[in-house]
């Protein structure tokens, strides 16, 4: 996973609340085997409106992702955020994330950062009064700012700190191998195997 | 693993969580928490398997994993190559890597192939006190056993696969305690949905739901697996149901569960589990079960819903901006006008299945009310099992006749139209009465437009060819 630490990119503004993952990338989308490739994926449904905001030449390009509360929510689907990865998002901005959207999310390195509805609106109004503007994310000071406008963006430590050493969750996990198996030393033989069949 | 025990009264959420320790987590470090089951489909594993092949990493427990086909398999002409390319690449990647790593896998036309979340208890896998696993969030089905049990994405089964284990942040809990009797005619799946009304699609986020109170002990599995499985869509990472004697029956015999002195061990710690007298909750919610009615979605989250003898609601009368918002175009895309009687709103389809409903319970509720009826003409039904154990139970029960007398497809096993991986779609426009857990814009098929309902209210649409409950049904001609 690349370190993240600072992001200027168009901010593109999604005015919805409740962005489900289904509507992030639709399911059949879902039967590639491969993790990559999957931008052609991202709000298939909505890309067919030539209205829809990440159509229009001034947003295809945005990295940085606005949008209303409970974004994620629905189907566990990892796609959705190789979707927005693959689309180019480096960072997605909401009032509320469902929570395996954004466990997900930070193992991408796309960051989540929480906001107050009052702020997306303000910076909503701030893209709306000059469209294509850029915004700079700063992951260590965990501010967003865009124009005169700054915010500052809730991700909790442990995620934060993974995203700016790009740490790999297995590798880190495997450095306490030895607890692991002091663990399924002590496991009771009730406990469900799958093996042998029966 | 009674290492240590607390003085402290316990939920049942922390006694499964305590018990699967493996290092706690320090200074906002998550806590690594053992897994006991790990369950394995085509859609969220292969990018799993290339992660291990590229860093030439084994699967640590294969006693502790097994696969199975289902969202994407057909329904139809099972003994034929899957027509979908995609749908076959991706099945077929997923036996290349069971066979490979040497994951335990149940294909299509195997007795035990079905629904992931309908395979993991029939095989008697699923008991309680235990943690499972599977890249499908409505992993919190086996929550019903006491397990506590998640939906994971991607990265997460690879670090499942390599480790066993899971970094991760303890939940909260919130009880959602239901006392009372169910009228007749109400259902498990008529109190989860009244529940995601009440708290909200986020209303669970953070939490475990413990699923408490005179009307869940009264409940079945099936029914407990019913509620446990749309906890998801109340937005919590799990729901789960204190064991008790209807779980040890359901479990006992079953292939994998313990057997001799392994069984008596087992039941003596699974009766330690049930949340301890004094427990605190972070959140608590109450239901009268006498007053819940047959309940219906009419919007495009599981959350929209009313009673069914209610009408479609007026955004107008939302407080909440942001609510009212996705209410309008929720009924835009529903084609529904608010004020509508939903027992007046018609439908093109029912369907009767997914990990939801589809096992042989609900399949029996769904032919106790078509039985000696007729289907109502134009309205296609579709009987998926979860499971083809099921079907064969089923077949074995005569229901197989009973639904192809009414006029309905009788399918094999699989997700099907819950989600359209597969063939199993509604058309552009086309209104489905479906016992799924979700009726988001486009889930069904491209424009299609779905009502969630129990499978008693399906079959009572089926006859109709509007929303309906049984007790709407003229009295039946007996045979």
């Amino acid at each position: 996973m690349e370190k993240f630490s600072t992001h200027t990119g168009v901010v593109a503004p999604l005015k919805r609340s409740a962005v489900d993952t289904d509507q992030i990338i639709p399911a059949v989308y879902l039967k590639r085997v491969t993790k990559t490739g999957f931008d052609d994926a991202l709000f298939a449904n909505w890309r067919q409106d030539p209205e829809f905001i990440l159509n229009q030449p001034t947003f295809q390009h945005a990295s940085i992702l606005v949008a209303g509360p409970d974004f994620g929510t629905g189907s566990s689907r990892e796609h959705a955020v190789w979707a927005l990865r693959d689309y180019g998002f480096k960072v997605v901005l909401s009032p509320k994330f469902a929570d395996i959207f954004r466990g997900n999310s930070g193992k991408q390195g796309l960051v989540t950062g929480v906001i107050t509805e009052d702020e997306v609106k303000a910076i909503w109004a701030a893209v709306d009064a000059q469209p294509g503007i850029e915004m700079t994310v700063d992951l260590q000071a965990r501010t967003a700012r865009v124009g005169d406008l700054q915010v500052g963006f809730e991700i909790d430590d442990y995620t934060r700190w993974r995203l700016l050493e790009g740490l790999d969750d297995i590798g880190l996990t495997l450095r306490s191998e030895d607890k692991i198996a002091q663990f399924e030393a002590r496991r009771e033989a009730w406990r469900p195997r799958t093996l042998p069949v029966r | 693993m009674s290492t240590t025990i607390p003085e402290r009264p316990r939920t049942l959420a922390e006694k499964v969580w305590d018990d699967h320790l493996v290092v706690k987590g320090e200074g906002g470090q998550p806590d690594l928490i053992y897994i006991d089951l790990h369950l394995v489909h085509e859609v969220t594993s292969p990018q799993a398997f290339d992660g291990l092949r590229a860093e030439g990493r084994p699967v640590r427990r294969l006693d502790l994993t097994i696969a199975t086909e289902d969202h994407n398999t057909p329904t139809l002409d099972i003994d034929k190559p899957i027509a979908d390319l995609t749908s076959r690449t991706q099945i077929e990647t997923l036996r290349r890597n069971a066979e490979e790593f040497g994951v335990r896998i149940h294909s299509l036309g195997d007795k035990e192939q079905g629904i992931v979340h309908v395979v993991g208890p029939q095989l008697g896998l699923t008991m309680p006190g235990i943690t499972v696993v599977c890249g499908d969030s409505h992993t919190s089905t086996h929550g019903a056993f006491g397990a506590m049990a998640f939906g994971i994405g991607t990265s997460e089964v690879e670090h499942v696969l390599a480790t066993q284990t899971l970094p991760l942040k303890p939940f909260k809990t919130m009880a959602i305690t239901v006392e009372g009797e169910l009228k007749p005619g109400v259902t498990a799946k008529d109190i989860i949905l009244a529940v995601i009304a009440k708290i909200g699609t986020n209303g669970g986020q953070g939490y475990v739901l413990e699923f408490r109170g005179s009307a869940i002990r009264s409940l079945s599995m099936e029914g407990r697996m019913t509620m446990c499985n749309m906890s998801i869509e109340a937005g919590a990472r799990a729901g789960m149901v204190a064991p008790d004697e209807t779980t040890f029956a359901y479990l006992k015999g079953r292939a994998h569960a313990p057997t001799g002195q392994d069984w008596e061990d087992a039941v003596a710690y699974w009766r330690t589990l049930p949340s301890d007298e004094g427990a605190v909750y972070d959140a608590e919610v109450f239901l009268d079960a006498a007053e819940l009615e047959p309940f219906v979605t009419w919007g495009t989250n599981p959350g929209q819903g009313v009673s069914l003898s209610d009408a479609v609601p007026d955004p107008a009368s939302i407080d909440d901006p942001n609510e009212r918002a996705a209410a309008e175009r929720a009924l835009e895309y529903m084609a529904l006008t608010a004020g509508t009687p939903m027992k007046e709103i018609p439908v093109d389809a029912v369907f009767m299945g997914s990990c939801t409903n589809s096992r042989i319970e609900d399949l029996r509720q769904f032919a106790s009310i078509i039985q000696g009826r007729t289907k109502a003409p134009d309205v296609r039904v579709m009987v998926v099992p979860g499971s083809a154990r099921v079907r064969l139970e089923a077949e074995a029960e005569g229901l197989d006749r009973i639904f192809t007398d009414f006029g309905a497809e009788w399918r094999f096993a699989g997700c099907s139209m819950c989600l359209g991986m597969n063939p199993d779609q509604l058309a552009p426009g086309e209104r489905c009465a479906s016992t799924s857990n979700r009726n988001f814009e486009g889930r069904q098929g491209k424009g299609g437009r779905t009502h969630l309902v129990s499978p008693l209210v399906a079959a009572a649409t089926a006859v109709l060819g509007r929303l309906a409950s049984p007790a709407d049904l003229p009295t039946r001609v007996e045979a």
